[in-house]
C-alpha cells in the first residue's frame, strides 16, 4: 500500500493488514486481533512439528537469499547439548528496501510472536533482534512492545533482547551480524562452519529476516496448505511478499502481493507508473544488489524467485527501484558502486580494491575524462569481484555495473565520446 | 585537530545501573560493547579517547580493542558534533528523487557550509549518509534521533527553524 495506508484491491493483505493502525501496536490491541494465539498453539507443539509446518508451507527467507526457512531450522542440532541462539535480522540497509521498518513500526508484536515461535522451533532460549542504529522510531516501538509482552509473561522461558547496530550495511550479512552482537567489528566470517554448527558465541544459531518471521504466526494459525495455496506462478515460491517500491513512481510504498504477481501491474496499476510525462527506463527488482532490468524485461517479469531469475535478475529483498527516462544511469550506477565502496569491510582484496576502483573509473567517465578502454576495464574488474570473496557484497557491487554496461552501454559511450555534458562528482 | 574536552566519568550512579541491566542480556562482557558505547555517546555527546578508555575499563577490554570497534561503525562520533546532527540519505533511490538538492539546502540554510563540517555557531553538523532504509519516503533525514520523511528543499526552512 502507498501512503496514507490504504491497500490496493490487487494486494493480498496478510502481513500488512494492520499497517497504519496504531492500536495494533499495543499488546491489548494485538491480542484483540487474534495475536499471540499462534504462539500459544506452537508452544504446545513439539519443535519438530512446528518446523515441519513451516517446511510444508514453502516459506523462503525474505532477507535476500530465499533459503527455505523450515529446512534452515532443521539444520539445528537434533540433540541439544549446548545453548542455541536465534538472531533476527532487522538491519535493513539494502538500498531500495524499507519493508522491515514498516513491519516493526506498525506490527511489532507480529515480529515478536514470530521470533518466539522460531525460538521454540529451534530450541533457543535467547533471541537477539538486531535493529540498525538509524531505526530510532522502530526501536522505540519494538522496545515498548517487548516490555509490554514481557510484563504479561507472553514468551514463557524464551528471552528476547533488542540489540542496536551502529551504522554498517555489512552487519546485515549473517555472520557479520553475529560478530557485531559479540561486540566485535562487523566482519563477515569464512564459512563453513555455518551458523547452525557454530554461530553466535560459537554456538548453534539460526538467523532469519524480520519479514520471514512475521509470516510464521500466520502459517501456524492458518496452516501450511493455506500458505502454499498463495502462489500465482512457480510452486517453489509461495505466500505473500512485501515489495518496497521507490524512485520514479507516483505512489511509492510497501505493496503486499502473492508470489508470482506481474511486476508491470505492481508498477503501473498500484504505484501509478512514473510521474506524468515520463516513461519507465529501468528497474532493479530486488534491492541494489541485483542486476538492472530494461523496460521490456521489467514489463515481463513475474515477481517470485524463479520469475526474477528468468528475467535476468533476482528477487533479493524485494526492494524495487524504478528509474524513468530522466535518470542518468551512469551517474546512478556510480552512486551504487560508491555505496558498496563505502560499505566494504575491506577484508578481501578483490572487494576492497574492486569497489573503490570501479567507483573511481565511473567518476572519471562522468567527468568526461574516461578512456575508451574503461568499459572493458570495468567489466574485467567486475568479473574479478564475483564469486571470489568471503561474502557476496563484492558480487553485489558488480551486478549493477555489469548489467548496466550491458543494457545502457549507449549512455556510457555518450560520456566517453564527449557527447554529454560532463558531471563533476563531489 | 585538538579538541577541548570537558571530561567527566560517565559510568557511575544511575548510568552504572543501566550498564548492569545491559550486561545481564549477554553471556560475555565484550558483547555489551555496542550498547555501552551508545550509552557513553548519549551521556558525553561523542566517543573521545578518554571515553574509550573508560568503556574499556568497565568492560575489561583494552582501549585499543575498543578503538578498533568504534572506528568500524559510522554512528559513533569520533569528534564533537553540532547540537543538531543531521544525516541526509543521498543513495541512488533518494538521489533520483532530489536528495542532493535537499543536502545543498540544508548546508546553506544552517550555515554548516560543507558536509561533515559544523556551523560556526556550533548548532549544526550535516552529513551525507548511505540508504536510511526509508527509500519510499524520499528524501528521509535523521535530525539527532528524529526521523523526518519526504523532505524537499522547500521544507528545509521549517526544519531549521524547529531545531534551532
Ligand atoms: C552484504 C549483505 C547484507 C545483507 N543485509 C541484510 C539485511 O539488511 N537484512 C536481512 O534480513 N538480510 C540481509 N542479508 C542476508 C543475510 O545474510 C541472511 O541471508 C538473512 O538474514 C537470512 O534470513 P532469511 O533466511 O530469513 O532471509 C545480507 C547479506 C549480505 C551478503
Ligand atoms: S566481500 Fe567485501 S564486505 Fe564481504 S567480507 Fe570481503 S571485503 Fe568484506
Ligand atoms: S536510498 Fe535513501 S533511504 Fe534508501
Amino acid at each position: 500500500m502507498g501512503f496514507p495506508h490504504k491497500s490496493h484491491p490487487k494486494e493480498t493483505v496478510v502481513l500488512s493488514q494492520y499497517f497504519g493502525d496504531a492500536d495494533a501496536r499495543t499488546l491489548k490491541g494485538w491480542t484483540k486481533r487474534g495475536g499471540y494465539e499462534a504462539l500459544a498453539q506452537a508452544l504446545k507443539m513439539d519443535p519438530v512439528a512446528v518446523t515441519d509446518v513451516v517446511k510444508e508451507s514453502g516459506l523462503r527467507g525474505r532477507g535476500g537469499a530465499g533459503f527455505p526457512t523450515g529446512l534452515k531450522w532443521s539444520f539445528m542440532p537434533k540433540e541439544k547439548k549446548r545453548p542455541h541462539y536465534l538472531c533476527v535480522n532487522a538491519d535493513e540497509s539494502e538500498p531500495g528496501t524499507f519493508k522491515d521498518r514498516e513491519i516493526m513500526r506498525w506490527t511489532p508484536h507480529a515480529l515478536l510472536e514470530g521470533t518466539a515461535i522460531a525460538a521454540h522451533a529451534i530450541r533457543a532460549e535467547v533471541a537477539y533482534i538486531y535493529i540498525r542504529g538509524e531505526f530510532t522510531e522502530p526501536w522505540t516501538i519494538m522496545e515498548r512492545a517487548l516490555a509490554e509482552a514481557n510484563a504479561a509473561g507472553v514468551f514463557g522461558t524464551i528471552k528476547i533482547h533488542l540489540h542496536r547496530g551502529a551504522g554498517a550495511y555489512i552487519c546485515g550479512e549473517e555472520t557479520a551480524l553475529m560478530n557485531s552482537i559479540e561486540g566485535k567489528r562487523g566482519n563477515p566470517r569464512i564459512k563453513p562452519p555455518f551458523p547452525a554448527a557454530a554461530g553466535l558465541f560459537g554456538l548453534p544459531t539460526t538467523i532469519n529476516n524480520v519479514e520471514t518471521l512475521a509470516a510464521v504466526p500466520h502459517i501456524i494459525k492458518r496452516g501450511a496448505a493455506w500458505y502454499k495455496g498463495m502462489c500465482l506462478s512457480n510452486p517453489k515460491s509461495t505466500g505473500t511478499k512485501l515489495f518496497s517500491v521507490c524512485g520514479h513512481v507516483q505512489r511509492p510504498g510497501n505493496y503486499e502481493v502473492t508470489m508470482g504477481f506481474p511486476l508491470k501491474d505492481l508498477l503501473y496499476d498500484m504505484c501509478g507508473g512514473p510521474p506524468a510525462g515520463r516513461t519507465l527506463k529501468a528497474c532493479i527488482p530486488g534491492g541494489s544488489s541485483v542486476p538492472i532490468l530494461t523496460r521490456e524485461e521489467t514489463e515481463q517479469t513475474l515477481l517470485d524467485y524463479e520469475g526474477c531469475v528468468a528475467a535476468g535478475s533476482m528477487l533479493g529483498s524485494g526492494g524495487v527501484i524504478v528509474f524513468d527516462d530522466s535518470a542518468d544511469m551512469v551517474y546512478q550506477i556510480m552512486r551504487l558502486a560508491r555505496f558498496y565502496a563505502h560499505e566494504s569491510c575491506a577484508q578481501c582484496t578483490q572487494c576492497r580494491e574492486g569497489t573503490a576502483w570501479t567507483t573511481k573509473i565511473m567518476e572519471r567517465i562522468l567527468a568526461g575524462q574516461g578512456k575508451t578502454t574503461d568499459l572493458d576495464l570495468l567489466l574485467d574488474l567486475s568479473e574479478n569481484m564475483t564469486g571470489k570473496t568471503i561474502c557476496v557484497l563484492s558480487d553485489s557491487c558488480a551486478a549493477p555495473i555489469v548489467s548496466g554496461i550491458k543494457k545502457f552501454r549507449g549512455e556510457f559511450e555518450a560520456y566517453l565520446a564527449g557527447k554529454r555534458q560532463p558531471v563533476m562528482v563531489g | 585537530m585538538t579538541v577541548q574536552e570537558d571530561y567527566q566519568p560517565v559510568f557511575s550512579g544511575t548510568v552504572m545501573e543501566e550498564l548492569q541491566t545491559v550486561l545481564g542480556r549477554y553471556p560475555t562482557k565484550q558483547a555489551a560493547l555496542l550498547p555501552t558505547l551508545w550509552i557513553a555517546q548519549r551521556e558525553h555527546g561523542w566517543i573521545s579517547d578518554r571515553i574509550m578508555a573508560e568503556v574499556a575499563e568497565v568492560l575489561g577490554l583494552t582501549p585499543a580493542y575498543v578503538k578498533g570497534v568504534v572506528t568500524f561503525y559510522t554512528m559513533y562520533h569520533q569528534h564533537p558534533v553540532g547540537k543538531n546532527f543531521v544525516q541526509v540519505c543521498t543513495t541512488s533511490p533518494c538521489n533520483i528523487c532530489g536528495a542532493e538538492d535537499v543536502l545543498k539546502a540544508l548546508l546553506a540554510q544552517t550555515g554548516a557550509g560543507d558536509a561533515g563540517a559544523t556551523s560556526p555557531d556550533g548548532k549544526w553538523t550535516i552529513v551525507e549518509v548511505e540508504c536510511l532504509g526509508a527509500c519510499g519516503f524520499a528524501t528521509p533525514i535523521l535530525v539527532n534521533d528524529d526521523f523526518v520523511e519526504n523532505v524537499t528543499p522547500d521544507k528545509v526552512a521549517d526544519i531549521v527553524k524547529k531545531y534551532r
